[in-house]
């Protein structure tokens, strides 16, 4: 208990204050995270493969992604491209927040690197205008982030087939996709390029390899350059 | 072993995505076109993992635009931009479509 308050006294407010603001969205990880574990071992691997999946590729719903193709036996290669096309999005978060990580050395970016989610980036990007240490305000949500991630595949892993398929547990997951999309709505270029990336994956929805995704998600931000630069020539 | 090789190739491949420009390009300095379209990152690719979720009948695949789930998730994401709470929007959700499944709406 020593060990712990020293510890809770050595970490800075601002890692508080950003374990305080990912709270609110455990409700919607963890059972996002038992659905990636349950889906894993439907699909065939063993429950230890499930949780290592969880530990070294961290990687949400690019997880469900490659346990869907998994049973469908498609060849590793490919599994693993679609994957990282799911998560190109990553380099894009990666460069959108570097501007706040001036003086960290490579050291410690790695592991700030390796949490890097769409929770833990969304977090950092509504921090309170007021916060002064948006790198311990990060880890402070990032950290929280990953120890729900991986209790919530461990426990998905370990039940297994034993949830009723007939559960909608699935439906958690845009779910919270919906709940993190409503506060990064706050231009009308970004409500444009929102609606133009979910018209196209929609009719893209057929390509293989989940690609509707990565093709949406291009037109939208097309579509919303296109619309600041309109708004900037207006005034 | 192919699990393995899947594994270690989703990792490591995944790991420098998210390290690409935070660890090893730190120091590059990046067109402003590029830091413009960053703002819209998040908003494109929320849209485009939801919406197939919404219009798609899980179970057959088959395009269905008047399913239950695109009816539970629009109520949801008024829960969502009235409350901006997770929880409120996922029990919103989630009952919703519980309960239209249980009056026989699939």
């Amino acid at each position: 208990m020593t060990a712990l308050s020293a510890l809770s006294s050595r970490l800075p407010p601002a890692f508080w204050r950003g374990v305080r603001a990912f709270v609110p969205l455990i409700p919607g990880v963890l059972p996002f995270g038992m659905v990636a574990g349950i889906a894993a071992v439907q699909a065939g691997f063993t429950p230890l493969q499930s949780i290592a999946f969880s530990l070294i590729g961290y990687a949400g719903s690019a997880q469900l992604i490659a346990s869907q193709l998994f049973a469908s036996h498609t060849p590793t290669l490919l599994i693993v491209l679609a994957t990282l096309i799911v998560n190109l999005r990553f380099a894009m978060y990666s460069a959108s927040i570097q501007p706040l990580f001036g003086g960290v050395p490579p050291a410690r970016r790695w592991p700030l690197a390796y949490g890097l989610t769409d929770q833990s980036y969304a977090v950092v990007l509504g921090r309170p205008a007021t916060e002064t240490n948006a790198v311990a305000y990060y880890a402070g949500a990032a950290m929280p982030m990953w120890l729900t991630w991986q209790m919530g595949t461990a426990v998905g892993a370990l039940l297994g087939a034993r949830i009723p398929a007939s559960w909608p547990l699935d439906f958690a997951v845009p779910l919270s996709f919906i709940a993190l999309l409503a506060p990064v709505l706050r231009s009308r270029p970004q409500m444009f390029a929102a609606v133009v990336s979910a018209l196209v994956a929609v009719a893209a929805h057929d390509l293989p390899f989940r690609l509707n995704l990565i093709l949406g998600a291009l037109c939208g931000i097309a579509a919303g350059l296109f619309a600041q630069r309109r708004l900037s020539r207006k005034l | 072993m192919n699990v393995w090789l899947l594994i270690l190739g989703v990792g490591v491949g995944s790991l420098l995505l998210r390290a690409s420009v935070l660890v090893l390009l730190r120091d590059r300095n990046w067109p402003q076109s590029v830091t413009a379209s960053l703002g819209l990152v998040p908003a494109a690719v929320l849209a485009a993992l939801i919406a197939p979720e919404l219009l798609y009948a899980p179970s057959t695949g088959a395009f269905d635009p008047v399913g239950p789930r695109l009816a539970a998730g629009l109520l949801a994401a008024m829960v969502a931009w009235k409350t901006r709470d997770v929880l409120w929007t996922l029990v919103t959700g989630l009952g919703l479509l519980v309960a239209f499944q249980a009056l026989g709406w699939r």
